[in-house]
């Protein structure tokens, strides 16, 4: 991914970039007019006009320019449409799960004791104890997105507060905070997480949650000390302190709102993250524990028939697919909906 | 110190000093090192400053970019906190108070700013923005707000209507408007005005200008004025002041400046003043500097200026620092070589800078103005 500024003589086309090139783009810059002219004429018309009582003048806001680009972006739209669905078949999932995950069929198995093929009674077969596949996979959805959300909300709180923080203040906090992330990110995370969590307790969601927040504050820290160091020299924060505001009310009222484009798009990327995370931790064992199920404790627990049995790796391993995927769609389309300048080539 | 801090000048000698700054300098430290760090060097961006501010005036402060005028503004307001020296707001020093109390003595000196693209949080609606200083300290109860507000934007120029509206919405110089209304919220004395037309569409200027004028006439309020453009500080100003390279080299009420600028700064800065008269612009010679503006990192010894100075005489001006001082009744400069009779005067080619002048002080003073302040010399400096 190359970030630098298109050259104006280059074609658009580079054979190198996929499909996203080739989608006609809006053009890059031009942001659209907010106000028709006759309204201008109206503000600029000086005294004349002005009724006490008239309606206050309508607006747009940024925010719905925002939405609009991120309409026109097809794969960021269907990333989109694809978490909804996901989402909604977590919420739902004993309405729509044909069985019970924990359920052990007596014909779920066959008389060799191996799994069974898809049939009607189950769609997409069993697992080695005879439970059902397909239910376990929807169901597993709800670990995914659970921990997806709460570790990487979790994360997004600490970098957001200790990337604030050491923004604003500059000076030893920020030193202390800034080369503590430093040496946070240079720890193996896997390693750390594998550690931390075999340290605190017997493995569950909460200590899961726990451990991908603390491995992975690391990186918003960094964007969001970054985004304060630039517009903390804004005017309008001079201004702000001008006005006799604490600092309290300057970094929440007057930083942090303009943090909101990153903040939105690093932590539709780091559920992305988040998930693959959780499913490798689960996969080694460290994760969601049994009879829960989760997609990547499925995948280690049908490892062993993957000659035999694929589908037991394929249907959970297509799922974590699809859903890191529809979520890396959507941050790539909203951090180039957010920032029309910056949109990768 | 004291000694020699500016007095009034005689026009205005009846008029009380509002803000006084005594030995003002800021040091920007240059630190090397990633964790323990160690200054290698600081620059000098302004190196010991004495100015009265006289209640009531608008004190013009002009120089070139990266003089350090900017600065200045913001130190006097506690933006940047002053390495030495005093800020005195009505006797009270601002440069060692802290958080709440610098907090409540920020209702009374507020700051126009340069860029009213950057100056206005684009997150926050009109009303929001005009309305928080109110908020901040607590004037106003919350229904008394929505009407104040509507009244400061009545008061700029700006439909009232347009408050719950987004600062894009707005021109540059309407949103200026909105930043003027923002720092009369909270009815200041003193208004540090950095620049704030700089910014601006040439046809707009004027308009800003005029309304400047007007609220201080309406509210009683002292201007601090930071241009580089000299007709324009010409035209506002009561008293002008005159930087270089972190220093005040001439400080002088506004027609004794531009008429005899003793100082030979001064008399290059504004040869390059253009004339809006043909005929006059035609002999105008401008003074032009050699050499670049000297690093503030590492200023010249003795006289700042001396290394580009004319009349610069070895021993004397590399050597010894001169002090402000009161060379005529009401008009302080800082240079060894003027006397009480005699002062250095620079002729630039054969045009006469006296001849130009005068044809400089009939031409008219609103026109479109050029950065004569950039153009006296080499653009060496960053933007201020």
């Amino acid at each position: 991914m190359s970030d630098g500024v298109r050259e104006p003589g280059k074609p658009e086309f580079s054979p190198y970039e996929g499909a996203a090139a080739i989608e006609p783009q809006p053009e890059v810059g031009l942001e659209p007019r907010t106000s028709s002219p006759a309204e201008d004429l109206a503000l600029a018309a000086g005294g004349a006009g002005w009724a006490p009582d008239a309606p206050l003048v309508a607006h747009r806001t940024a925010w719905r320019e925002v939405w609009s680009r991120f309409l026109k972006d097809k794969f960021a739209v269907a990333g989109l449409v694809i978490i909804i669905v996901i989402v909604l078949v977590a919420i739902f999932a004993p309405w729509i799960a044909p069985h019970d995950p924990a359920t052990q069929y007596d014909d779920g198995l066959t008389m060799k004791g191996m799994p069974v093929e898809s049939s009607g009674k189950f769609p997409l077969g069993t697992d080695p104890l005879g439970r059902d596949l397909l239910s376990r996979i929807i169901y597993g959805a709800r670990v995914s997105l659970v921990i997806g959300v709460l570790a990487n909300g979790f994360a997004l709180v600490l970098g957001v507060v200790f990337g604030l923080v050491a923004g604003y203040m500059r000076g030893k906090t920020e030193t202390l905070l800034m080369r503590a992330t430093d040496v946070m990110m240079a720890f193996p995370i896997y390693l750390f997480a594998i550690a931390l969590s075999a340290a605190i307790a017997k493995p569950s969601i909460w200590v899961l949650v726990l451990v991908i927040g603390i491995v992975y504050w690391t990186p918003m820290t960094r964007v969001i000390h970054g985004e304060v160091l630039s517009i903390r020299e804004k005017e309008f924060v001079d201004a702000a302190r001008l006005t006799g505001c604490t600092n309290r009310r300057i970094l929440f009222r007057h930083i942090l709102p303009h943090l909101a484009a990153p903040i939105i798009v690093y932590t539709s990327l780091g559920i992305a993250t988040t998930i693959l995370f959780e499913s490798s931790l689960s996969y080694i064992g460290l994760g969601v524990q049994p009879p829960t199920p989760s997609w990547g404790g499925m995948i280690a627990w049908g490892q062993p028939y993957y000659l035999s049995v694929p589908q037991l790796v394929i249907y959970p391993g297509l799922a974590i697919m699809i859903t890191v995927l529809a979520f890396n769609l959507v941050g790539d389309g909203l951090r180039d909906a957010f920032d029309p300048q910056q949109r990768r080539r | 110190m004291n000694a020699s801090v500016p007095a009034a000048a005689a026009a205005a000698a009846a008029s009380e000093t509002l803000v006084s700054i005594e030995g003002l300098k800021v040091h920007f430290p240059i630190t090397s090192g990633v964790v323990f760090q160690r200054k290698v060097g600081a620059v000098y961006a302004v190196d010991g400053i004495d100015l009265s501010i006289l209640e009531g005036e608008t004190l013009g402060l002009v120089g070139e970019s990266g003089c350090g005028k900017s600065t200045t503004g913001r130190a006097i307001l506690q933006l940047i906190r002053p390495t030495a020296g005093r800020v005195l707001y009505e006797g009270g020093d601002l440069a060692h108070l802290r958080g709440a109390k610098l907090r409540r003595q920020r209702k009374r000196m507020q700051m126009i700013f340069q860029d009213p693209y950057a100056s206005l949080n684009g997150r926050m609606t009109v009303g929001d923005i005009v309305g928080e200083p109110l908020l901040v300290h607590k004037v106003v109860t919350r229904r008394q707000r929505g009407a104040r507000v509507r009244e400061l934007l009545k008061t700029v120029g700006i439909n009232p209507n347009t408050l719950n509206r987004y600062p894009h919405e707005f021109s540059g110089g309407q949103r200026q408007r909105i930043g003027i209304a923002r720092a009369l919220a909270i009815e200041p004395n003193f208004i540090v005005c950095d620049e704030p037309i700089s910014a601006l569409d040439v046809s707009i200027r004027a308009q800003i200008i005029n309304l400047l004028q007007q609220l201080q006439r309406e509210f009683g309020l002292t201007y601090l004025f930071i241009a580089h453009d000299l007709s324009v500080v010409r035209h506002i100003s009561d008293r002008v002041a005159v930087m270089y390279l972190g220093r005040i080299v001439e400080l002088a009420a506004n027609a004794d400046l531009y008429g005899q600028p003793l100082h030979p700064y001064t008399q290059a800065l504004l040869s390059a003043v253009p004339i809006p008269d043909p005929t006059a612009e035609e002999q105008r010679r401008a003074v032009v500097l050699t050499g670049d503006v000297p690093s503030p990192v590492d200023p010249p010894a003795g006289c700042h200026f001396h290394p580009r100075c004319p009349a610069m005489r070895y021993g004397l001006c590399d050597v010894q620092t001169p002090e402000l001082r009161e060379v005529r009744p009401g008009h302080w400069a800082a240079c060894h070589l003027i006397t009480d009779d005699d002062y250095p005067f620079i002729r630039a080619g054969e045009g006469d800078l006296a001849e130009a002048q005068s044809a400089a002080a009939l031409g008219a003073v609103t026109g479109p103005s050029a950065t004569a302040a950039d153009g006296a010399a080499a653009d060496g400096g960053e933007p201020a």
